[in-house]
């Protein structure tokens, strides 16, 4: 089986009309969130799995991390990573705000028919 | 024979109720490899599971109470008058409504996560299936038998292809999805290899019919056999058929069982309904696990008849299935019962759950005085796993808890 077939195999629907409970589109952005809140889990399951071995392996002690302190250097490259991960990841918020203090906006259906 | 994978470390239990890490789980011969993200995945929804039923539902039970019962007699003057109105009623419930959102979900996840573990390894598994199996003149298949439309219409428990679709030719992937995802649906309750259920049968044998010795045993709806497989290891010195309609679960059930070293059991493709090929009275035991909820009234019906023609006489037939809707049931316990009828791909449990099926079993031949009533819950190693017996917590529906349905013929 080819890995396309086992993706789109994967997430296939079953058989009958699938419930919603809430607006369909709420319900969507829910299921998404929960797929993400899913992968959360395993991604800090894999980070605790790395430590634990490189505890055991005599690499690392897990306490050091708890007792990390970043150097002011780390400390100006971590904030502005963070930065720039808020700055993406709440994008529409920025355009949203744009767009509420923007004069004479126009939709392209307005101007695709003026051109 | 294929080694077990060693237990995990037993942590200290004594003020955890959570599940055990997946890799408590048992491993055989055609088990996926499941990587390290692919446990976490499921770990994570073993996880969901538990939680929705242990901190999330309970504000279900009480913002009924608080509010929905009393703003049902407001609008229309009288309680709900049967759990369809009331569970209708709850539709409305924002509390209602997000916990059967996140608990659809959760299942669609479950599918999602073990179809793509057993997917991408489709031919492997169906390699080592056809190994184990190639050959065996246990393994009877049918391919002209028709799928009943109560199994092919609706995918139960929202699982792709149910329990009979081939993808290709020697295809297990969907037994291999079914399987080995359980742990995640129960949230461990049916133990090390999801065979609590077939275990807690053999203790109510062992203890309500010590004496038994069955010569030869029945199991209608075997899907992969993880219910069977302890009673087939309690009684070795009996023949054990596993009757399904699904090919796919079938090669997978004799691959399973005969990597465990569990020689004594046959795999026939059929429809339940009209096991002809059987004569009358050739069984000891005709037996079903959480079987009966997925069938439809006239199909049921039949396998009473059927099993009542197979049985010799003292026989036993013995289905194991949630409990039925009681009239001292409250209505907010069958409504809460019924919901995975109709949102999770169940929908002849609502129907099934509500009839008199000692009715059912006298009309099918037995006599009145020969009923078997009991219950029975998931026997597990309670050491890794939760114990159904022990929680007093309710899953409507889910639990490790059942009732016999049976008679002596």
């Amino acid at each position: 089986m080819s890995v396309a077939s086992a993706l789109a195999g994967a997430s296939a629907k079953p058989a009958g009309k699938r419930p919603y409970f809430m607006d369909p589109a709420v319900e969507r952005v829910l299921a998404i969130t929960m797929a993400v809140a899913q992968e959360l889990a395993v991604a800090r399951e894999r980070i605790d799995t790395l430590e634990r071995l490189l505890e055991r392996q005599g690499v690392l002690a897990r306490a050091a991390i708890e007792d990390f302190t970043p150097t002011p250097a780390e400390d100006v490259a971590r904030g502005a990573w963070m930065q720039e991960y808020l700055n993406r990841v709440l994008r529409i918020v920025q355009q949203e705000g744009e767009a509420a203090a923007s004069v004479g906006d126009l939709a392209s259906e307005d101007l695709a028919s003026a051109l | 024979m294929v080694a077990a994978a060693a237990s995990p470390t037993a942590p200290d239990r004594t003020d955890y109720d959570g599940p055990p890490d997946y890799r408590a789980v048992g491993r055989h011969g055609v088990f996926p490899e499941v990587s390290h993200d692919e446990t976490a995945r499921l770990n994570f929804l073993a996880h969901m599971n538990r939680h929705l039923a242990s901190r999330v539902l309970p504000h279900v039970r009480a913002a009924w109470g608080a509010r929905g019962e009393r703003g049902f007699v407001a609008a229309h003057g009288r309680p709900p008058a049967d759990r369809h109105e009331l569970r209708r009623a709850l539709l409305s419930e924002p509390v209602f409504q997000t916990w059967s959102a996140l608990r659809r979900m959760t299942m669609e996840q479950r599918q999602q996560a073990g179809r793509w573990v057993t997917l991408r390894q489709a031919d492997k598994l169906a390699a080592r299936a056809k190994e184990l199996t190639d050959g065996d003149s246990r393994l009877e298949l049918d391919p002209s038998l028709a799928i009943p439309r109560y199994i092919s219409a609706i995918d139960n428990h929202c699982m792709p292809g149910s329990y009979h679709a081939e993808l290709f030719e020697g295809d297990v992937s969907g037994a291999a999805n079914y399987d080995h995802g359980l742990f995640a649906t129960t949230g461990g309750q049916l133990g090390r290899f999801s065979d609590g259920g077939g275990h807690g049968v053999v203790q109510w044998m062992r203890r309500h019919m010590p004496d038994f010795a069955p010569a030869r045993i029945l199991e209608v709806g075997a899907t992969v056999g993880h219910s069977l497989l302890p009673i087939a290891q309690a009684y070795p010195q009996a023949e054990v058929v596993a009757v399904d309609v699904g090919a796919p679960v079938l090669r997978y059930l004799l691959a399973r069982a005969k990597s465990l070293g569990i020689d004594n059991i046959r795999a026939v493709q059929a429809d339940a309904t009209d096991l002809r090929r059987f004569a009358d009275a050739s069984f000891d035991w005709v037996q079903s696990t959480m079987f009966l909820h997925e069938l439809s009234g006239p199909a049921m019906r039949a396998i009473f008849a059927e099993s009542h023609r197979l049985l010799r006489p003292g026989g036993i037939m013995l289905h194991v299935e949630q409990p039925q809707y009681a009239p001292d049931m409250p209505l907010f316990e069958q409504a809460m019962r019924d919901w995975d009828a109709f949102y999770n791909n169940e929908p002849f449990w609502s129907t099934m759950h509500g009839l008199d099926l000692d009715a059912l079993v006298i009309a099918a031949g037995f006599a009145r005085e020969n009923l078997l009533h009991g219950g029975v819950t998931a026997v597990v190693d309670k050491t890794v796993f939760p114990d159904a017996a022990d929680d007093t917590g309710e899953d409507f529906g889910r639990k490790a808890a059942w009732h016999i349905v049976g008679a002596r013929r």
